[in-house]
């Protein structure tokens, strides 16, 4: 009972377009049966402010992590949350937010670690949904609840671990912070927040590819032959290549996962969530300064 | 420990007063009550940026002479959570002297009772947010 791809994207050329909508898309299916829409946001009130009529909100930090083990929450934990929202295991779930789809994607990404087989972006995100003048609301929906089985999550497939990260040296990594934080430089300004990390630097061999410079002002993401450009010409990456990106604490990398995966198609690409905070400050795990490339 | 200024003693108890539910919609309502920016800060002239928060932030401190001290914020409506940050302190410190100001603990907002709804790292947007009005203060008296 999945919904129609949008033959928007479709046209797009991107390699998975049934992963993205356009807001023109939205707002024609909005309402439909089959689908439920999801905010997930950077910012925790920015959903209690106004939101796509009928999205239910779902907030990485409550209700995506467990607080306990510094992992994302379990089987049970994730079908609880999806009865709760009204989502069942054959919803269409279109996912959209703030600032370019930052955490919207990172709410994807952790629904692909469930396997939820439709889950898709709205392109743009709240951003362009609301330049366009469409419909907000404040009107909180009451979901229905639904049946949503126990899957157990598998992290095999797009999760690396930093013993993982340790095992691919060598081969290729997309760093998608900031050129500071990059080479390291970030760690000595001062009143900056440090992030936890007491070394400033990347992963040995991490080509810098910023995540925001996959999309374009609107939010949306850059055409196929811009991302080619950016990832292959630049970065010097090829579609059969095992990936792995990282940034922070895995949110902004979970971006340009989505880019990789679903608009470029790539088999085979981890996002490493431990990402700097955890490699930054491990013991004897090596780290590079400087501009690297 | 030292007091709080009399209003923010008063945001803090209203928060701890709460269930979490209910702070997250106390929060968007101290944001909603963040007075506009008057005419001499248009274009932010004379506003400082605070780069540790997550969105755009930009703020103004006022001394009067050994009297009391005025708190300007700009925050974009996008970014509610920083704005609501912005409404604690304003609704907190505006009126107080340039010593109470100084005296408020940097962590006072983990009394607010938000660590389990807001993240790390927006908290220490405020934290910083705090940082730079004393940084303001002092440079004033």
């Amino acid at each position: 009972m999945a919904l129609p791809v949008d033959a928007q994207a479709e046209s797009a050329g991107y390699a998975h377009p049934e992963r993205l909508v356009s807001t023109a898309w939205l707002a024609e299916h909005l309402g439909q049966p089959g689908l439920v829409v999801v905010e997930s946001d950077e910012d925790v009130l920015l959903y209690d402010t106004g939101h796509v009529p009928g999205s239910v909100k779902v907030d990485w930090h409550t209700e995506l992590n467990d607080p306990v083990t510094r992992d994302y929450v379990d089987g049970e934990r994730f079908a609880a949350l999806m009865r709760a929202k009204g989502i069942s295991r054959d919803s269409t779930v279109v996912i959209y937010g703030d600032r370019n789809n930052w955490w919207a994607a990172y709410a994807l990404w952790v629904f692909t670690l469930f396997g939820h087989p439709d889950v898709r972006l709205l392109d743009g995100g709240r951003a362009k949904w609301a330049a366009e003048g469409r419909e907000l609301t404040t009107a909180v929906p009451e979901p229905v609840a639904a049946d949503y089985p126990v899957v157990e999550r598998d992290d095999s497939r797009v999760r690396a671990f930093k013993d993982d990260v340790l095992a691919h040296l060598g081969s290729p990594l997309i760093d998608v912070r900031s050129p500071g934080e990059y080479t390291g430089e970030l760690l000595h300004m001062p009143d900056y927040p440090q992030e936890g990390a007491v070394r400033g630097g990347h992963v040995p061999g991490a080509r810098n590819v910023p995540w925001a410079t996959a999309a374009a002002e609107d939010a949306t993401f850059r055409p196929l032959e811009e991302l080619r450009a950016l990832y292959e010409g630049g970065a010097g990456l090829s579609p059969e290549d095992d990936v792995v990106v990282y940034c922070r604490i895995g949110e902004r990398s979970s971006h340009t996962w989505f880019v990789l995966t679903h608009l470029l198609g790539y088999d085979r690409v981890r996002n490493y969530d431990g990402s700097w905070t955890e490699w930054g400050n491990s013991v004897r795990v090596p780290i590079e300064t400087g501009s690297g490339q | 420990m030292s007091a709080l200024p009399a209003p923010l003693e008063e945001v803090v108890e209203d928060f701890a007063a709460v269930a979490p539910r209910d702070r997250l919609q106390l929060l968007l309502e101290m944001g909603q009550e963040l007075p506009a920016l008057p005419e001499r800060f248009a274009s932010r002239a004379g506003m400082e940026q605070v780069q540790e928060c997550q969105s755009p932030l930009f703020l103004a401190v006022e001394v009067e002479q050994a009297g009391p001290v005025h708190l300007w914020f700009d925050a974009p409506a996008e970014a509610p959570t920083t704005r609501g940050f912005a409404g604690i302190l304003r609704t907190g410190l505006e009126g107080a002297s340039a010593e109470q100001v100084l005296a408020v603990p940097d962590d006072f907002y983990v009394r607010l009772g938000l660590a389990e709804l807001v993240s790390p790292l927006r908290l220490r947007g405020m934290a910083a947010m705090l940082a730079r009005v004393k940084g303001q203060v002092r440079a004033a008296s």
